[in-house]
């Protein structure tokens, strides 16, 4: 089904329509963070923690397209692998396929798919690059924030953007000179920012995933932050967020697929097209044109 | 949109032997030639390679072996991809293949097999092949 998905097959889109009422229970969490800091290998020990309190888990680990071929090596599984045979935890790589922000709308399908399979806790592990912050506040209930010591750059990278989505700072490798003062400047930022919408007290958690120290702390603040969102009401206020950024990126590809379609098979748009290649129109003057005449809105209605 | 459909590839060490530079290199080419692979690591049992490769609906499983151990490996792999309905999956097989063996691993099914020094290009064109 997932496959369906990710090919952009057309049946998959009835399908999801059928799964979509039954999708709504799941907690999920993004888990973010800049390339080696331990994403994949905090998740695993994640997974051995949300286990032992019998939930069923999955595990969408999103890693980026090559440009240049678009193939793609998926390898956050390999940290997890030890988990592959209980049938309680399912794993699945994703391939970002070129598409901006790092969250592929697939991934959304996918989060869907599996809340409607039963699992109750969905991981969605993503590279922490430029948007991808954004995104997956969309997606996600909680997002938890990976960093390791010493990674200047890393708190940088946080800075930049994702301060005010992160619920979870976690800051991995901490065996590692410098924890503590990485974990005092994620404070400070804290302390800082700008007051979140809600009264959630953002936590700063110390780990050494690779041995599971600190692991069960960062399971229990997560489930933590979903009591504190269900006891406030603002799950409600989440799902609707949730829906409406669904909607809009639905909207979105809906629209130019049927737009590409219609231009393959379009007279007058072969004619532009031309023209622009003549130099007679500019291309932004042919998008205007070609926009304006195709996409006509009625007020009122 | 990106709707081509691409290749979905499995590359999996079954059992004890540790030499994956191979398997890591053909993985990095079949990425070039524009194929998601996916990289399950070291000592693979082969309930692990079935759930992976279900899991990640893959179309084809790529085994290296480099132990000896390629024809009882084989043969009870596919018997449980039998099993489990992984009827269009694929399975080949790389490493140390000696050529007598070929033939009988292409009887039990095996889709192709690439032993050392098959170079890149011949993996990709045979392995796209399976899909035309």
């Amino acid at each position: 089904m997932i496959r369906l998905i990710e090919d952009n097959d057309p049946t998959s889109f009835e399908k999801l329509k059928l799964l979509y009422p039954h999708a709504s229970n799941a907690f999920i969490i993004g888990i973010t963070g800049s390339p080696g800091v331990g994403k994949s290998t905090l998740i695993d020990a994640l997974i051995t923690q949300f286990r032992e309190l019998d939930k069923k888990v999955a595990i969408l680990a999103v890693d980026p397209s090559s440009p240049f071929s678009g193939g793609a090596i998926l390898g956050d599984r390999i940290r997890m692998q030890r988990h592959a045979t209980d049938e309680k935890v399912f794993i699945r790589s994703m391939a970002s396929r070129g598409q901006k922000g790092g969250l592929s709308r697939a991934t959304k399908d996918a989060v869907v798919v599996f809340s409607a399979m039963g699992y109750e806790i969905i991981i969605i592990e993503t590279v922490g690059a430029g948007q991808a912050e954004f995104d997956i506040a969309n997606i996600a209930h909680s997002i938890g924030i990976v960093t390791s010591p010493g990674a200047g750059d890393g708190i940088q990278a946080v800075k930049a953007g994702i301060l005010e989505t992160g619920d979870i700072f976690i800051v991995n490798k901490s065996d590692k000179l410098d924890a503590d003062a990485s974990v005092h400047q994620l404070n400070m930022m804290i302390e800082m920012r700008k007051s979140s919408k809600t009264n959630w007290k953002a936590q700063v958690l110390k780990t050494i995933a690779q041995n599971g120290t600190g692991v069960k702390e960062v399971a229990d603040a997560f489930l933590s932050h979903f009591d504190f969102m269900k006891n406030n009401n603002l799950i409600d206020q989440k799902r609707n967020a949730m829906e409406k950024s669904y909607f809009n990126s639905l909207l979105k590809d809906l629209i130019l697929e049927k737009l590409f379609l219609y231009m393959k098979n379009s007279e007058a748009c072969k004619k532009i097209e031309k023209e622009i290649q003549s130099g007679s129109m500019d291309p932004l003057s042919a998008a205007e044109f070609l926009v304006n005449k195709l996409i006509v809105f009625k007020n009122n209605e | 949109m990106e709707t081509k459909n691409k290749i979905r590839v499995l590359i999996a060490k079954p059992g004890l032997d540790g030499h994956d530079k191979g398997a890591k290199i053909v993985a990095l080419a079949l990425r070039d030639a524009g194929m998601e692979v996916i990289y399950s690591g070291l000592h693979q049992t082969l309930e692990q390679i079935i759930q992976t490769a279900t899991q990640e609906s893959v179309d084809v499983i790529g085994l290296s072996i480099m132990s000896g151990a390629h024809l009882p490996i084989s043969e009870k792999l596919i018997a449980m991809m039998k099993e489990q309905g992984l009827d269009n999956v694929n399975l080949t097989v790389g490493g140390v293949i000696p050529f007598q063996d070929i033939p009988k691993l292409k009887e039990m099914g095996v889709a192709e097999v690439f032993p050392g020094g098959t170079s890149f290009k011949d993996i990709i064109t045979s392995m796209n092949k399976l899909f035309e």
